[in-house]
């Protein structure tokens, strides 16, 4: 299952429809709300970053298999690992805190699995969450 | 995201919250909030009970009224956290910084009382 959007977060509310849609049933509500977290912060760094001239295009393509729900996110903006950045430190106080990384940090956690690859002059980012 | 403003113990301001502070919703989230710390004393608690979504752009935006509030001797505290919340909380490391408390009562303790503001 695959569609492609402009890549602005107007479109957001319609990737989530399509991907949760995807997984209904499959999931309890816990993880439901993990992939949803997932979905929102990598459509969300997508759209601000990927691009030198927005928008671009976004492609996401859900694949199912037996014990897990597969969700890969392909654009062709700027190449950009964003697993390659160090994990913002959460033990710093008010002050000293930054506002980045966050989001990839709450993919990562909540994520069975974060995989990016460049192919074909693509980033292809893919998450998977374990069914049940 | 829908808001309600209650008026607290001491003149604090406690804002209700219900439904999903992603990041379409946390600039208004942010603005509405703002707002009103600065028409009152800084002194702000947030009843998340009704709250069943938070994402980084939601965190972002706590962190800002966090520190809002800092710099006018207020403060900030949450109640109430429940599922991905409280989840996501814990991953960002949050409560290191922002009290969390199970009622809204228990927030109201928490904060500066309207004579040390005062003073």
């Amino acid at each position: 299952m695959e569609r492609t959007w402009s890549a602005t977060l107007d479109h957001m509310e319609d990737m989530r429809q399509f991907i949760l849609g995807a997984a209904e049933g499959k999931l309890s509500p816990r993880r439901e709300a993990h992939l949803d977290l997932a979905v929102e912060e990598i459509v969300v760094n997508i759209c601000s970053y990927a691009y030198e001239i927005p928008p671009g295009e976004i492609t996401v393509r859900v694949e199912e298999t037996e014990d897990s729900l597969g969700v890969e996110f392909i654009d062709n903006g700027v190449p950009f690992d964003p697993l390659a950045a160090e994990e913002p430190d959460v033990t710093r106080p008010l002050a000293d805190r930054d506002q980045g990384g966050l989001g990839i940090l709450l993919v990562r956690r909540v994520m069975d699995e974060v995989h990016y690859r460049r192919e074909g002059g693509r980033n292809c980012l893919r998450i998977a969450v374990k069914k049940g | 995201m829908e808001i309600s403003f209650e008026q607290g113990f001491q003149g604090a301001v406690v804002a209700r919250l219900r439904g999903r502070l992603d990041a379409l919703e946390a600039p208004t989230f942010e603005g509405l909030l703002a707002q009103r710390m600065d028409d009152g004393d800084g002194r702000l608690v947030l009843d998340f009970s009704a709250v069943d979504y938070i994402s980084s752009a939601g965190l972002r935006s706590l962190l800002a009224l966090a520190r809002r509030a800092r710099a006018r001797e207020g403060g900030v505290v949450v109640c109430a956290l429940t599922g991905m919340v409280r989840e996501v909380f814990d991953v960002a490391g949050f409560q290191s910084f922002l009290p969390v408390t199970e009622t809204v009562a228990e927030a109201e303790a928490l904060l500066p009382s309207e004579d040390d503001i005062k003073s």
